[in-house]
């Protein structure tokens, strides 16, 4: 079932096009991933679906609905980036209050737990670390019991454990069976966490696949690395069809391919009598296609 | 409850953790009369006040004074605040409309405001013998027209300003002409002709003429009271023009 159908998407500011062309659909209780470099269009083409902007194009449905609907509000939990809190606050001031906006809202003790936000209720938000904020906003985007969590740039700015932490707990919470949009910029983040992701890229969707989809079509190229235990002539493997270069590092092989190159060169090598020491593959990752895609690294501002 | 009283509660329990704010809207004004009160010549009458005390003229400068602290610095800052931060853009994600919020934070300033305002009548009453407001149907119309008109100026001052800080300067920077002109360094009573036009013509020396009218027994005067109603009306439709809500 589609809860999300975004449909030619199209959204100025001024004179730069901030989105020119963005369609795709998310399913009920699945990870959706939108990625892109900086200033793709990423936070505008939510910021249309949650209802807080209007598109100058094309059309949004979200569960059957047009986004800025008000009964939509209850069933869409968002956690926008860099959206603060009053800095005297607490956090089960915040969760409380939040609570009370919602018709059917969860228990907010339950769900500071759950987050690991219980020892710090009395805490005022200003003293907050900054993954603790990140987890309180995530605590109020689901608090009213959303059908639907929208994300945005969920864990820019945590360390690399607190990161994990909450990859651990989207995870949690789709098993809850909330669908989750989630915007990043971390290629980890998307590989480890989206069932499909679409790549955005200068206001346009470039790619929309499975992220393991995207990295085969797009950057199908694997690297053997060994050390033979014997010489090795390279047309001995330049003639499987798999392979595409043999590359020497002194008594090293690197070795370049295609398909299923790694059966098929330790095929060769045990019918040569040659073992392969210190073998290691290298897989093209979601970055590499990402780089395909957009011609640019994700550390790059765009 | 309803989630307006819930998130006037919270206003107001985030205010109360601003000592700085609480003190000077809260419990300034009272001071500033007991202060006054206890200078001996302030509590006699005055030929040049037409036999009026000067802390009789004090207790309406006071309730002004409340009322420009609030509308022009608390209330800005926290607006302009809230939309710096992004919370007016993350409550337009719940279902609460963000113009609730705004509501709760005047809401929360009236309460303050008529707090501080029955403090600084009971002390001048009590300690120094000034009369309650004589015509009280007037001081209740003359407040809430001086409040209405304090508050939009600080809801046009927190359209304007791009963030909680300039929204605190552009404050102060109103505060200090317009408590002049109300009267907080000399009277208004005692200004000569054209400053006293002037004064007349300004949101808070309307306020304060309407309310010593009320406090001296009479309805305040359809000059000052149609003033006040232009300034909340011409300041009121530009704040709604210009404010933004991210």
């Amino acid at each position: 079932m589609t809860v999300i159908d975004v449909a030619h998407l199209q959204k100025r500011y001024g004179d730069t096009a901030a989105v020119r062309n963005v369609s795709f659909t998310v399913d009920a209780g699945e990870i959706f991933g939108i990625l892109g470099p900086n200033g793709a269009g990423k936070t505008t083409t939510v910021e249309c679906v949650c209802g807080l902007r209007t598109p100058d194009g094309g059309s949004i449905r979200v569960l059957g609905r047009e986004p800025h609907e008000p009964g939509l509000r209850a069933e869409v939990g968002v956690q926008l980036q860099e959206s603060q809190l009053p800095e005297k606050m607490t956090v089960r001031e915040a969760l409380e209050l939040w609570s009370a906006f919602y018709p059917d809202p969860a228990d907010w003790r339950v769900l500071a737990g759950d987050l690991g936000l219980d020892g710090k209720l009395g805490e005022r938000f200003g003293k907050l670390s900054g993954g603790q904020k990140q987890r309180l906003s995530i605590a109020l985007a689901l608090v009213g019991n959303p059908r639907i969590a929208i994300l945005d740039e969920l864990t820019t700015g945590l360390d690399p454990q607190a990161r994990r932490d909450t990859w651990d707990l989207i995870e949690s919470v789709r098993d809850r069976g909330v669908t989750i949009v989630l915007v990043t910029h971390f290629m980890e983040e998307a590989e480890r966490l989206c069932d499909r992701l679409a790549v955005i890229d200068a206001g346009a969707v470039v790619a929309l696949d499975t992220p393991a989809g995207l990295i085969s079509h797009l950057a199908a190229e694997q690297r053997l690395r060994f050390r033979p235990s014997l010489p090795v002539d390279d047309d001995v493997l330049t003639a499987l069809p798999e392979v595409t270069e043999v590359i020497r590092h002194g008594n090293q092989l690197e070795v370049a391919g295609t398909g299923n190159l790694l059966q098929a060169v330790s095929a060769t090598l045990v019918a040569h009598r040659i073992i392969a020491h210190d073998l290691r593959i290298e897989q093209a990752s979601l970055d590499d296609a990402f780089v395909r895609l957009t011609g640019r690294s994700t550390d790059q501002e765009a | 409850m309803s989630i307006f009283a819930k998130l006037t509660r919270s206003e107001l329990r985030l205010f109360l953790r601003e000592p700085v704010q609480v003190f000077f809207t809260l419990f300034f004004p009272t001071v500033l009369i007991a202060i006054l009160g206890n200078i001996p010549d302030f509590g006699k009458p005055d030929p040049a006040l037409g036999g009026a005390r000067v802390i009789d003229l004090y207790v309406a400068i006071a309730v002004v004074f409340t009322l420009g602290m609030l509308g022009l610095q608390v209330a800005p800052l926290a607006l302009a605040t809230y939309r710096e931060r992004g919370i007016l853009r993350r409550i337009a994600t719940t279902p609460v409309r963000p113009v609730t919020l705004l509501g709760a934070q005047l809401a929360m300033n009236l309460l303050i405001a008529i707090v501080s305002v029955a403090l600084v009548l009971t002390v001048g009453r009590l300690a120094f013998d000034v009369a309650l407001p004589r015509q009280a149907d007037g001081f209740v119309i003359a407040f809430l027209l001086t409040a209405g008109t304090a508050f939009t100026v600080g809801l046009l001052v927190a359209a304007v300003a791009p963030s909680g800080k300039t929204a605190n300067s552009i404050g102060t920077f109103l505060f200090f002409p317009l408590m002049f002109f109300a009267g907080l360094w000399t009277p208004r009573e005692v200004f000569p002709g054209l400053l006293r036009t002037i004064s007349d013509l300004s949101p808070l020396g309307a306020g304060e003429r309407a309310l010593h009218a009320a406090m001296t027994g009479s309805w305040p005067s359809w000059g000052s009271l149609t003033v006040l109603l232009a300034y909340m009306l011409v300041l009121g439709i530009a704040a709604a023009r210009l404010f933004r809500w991210e």
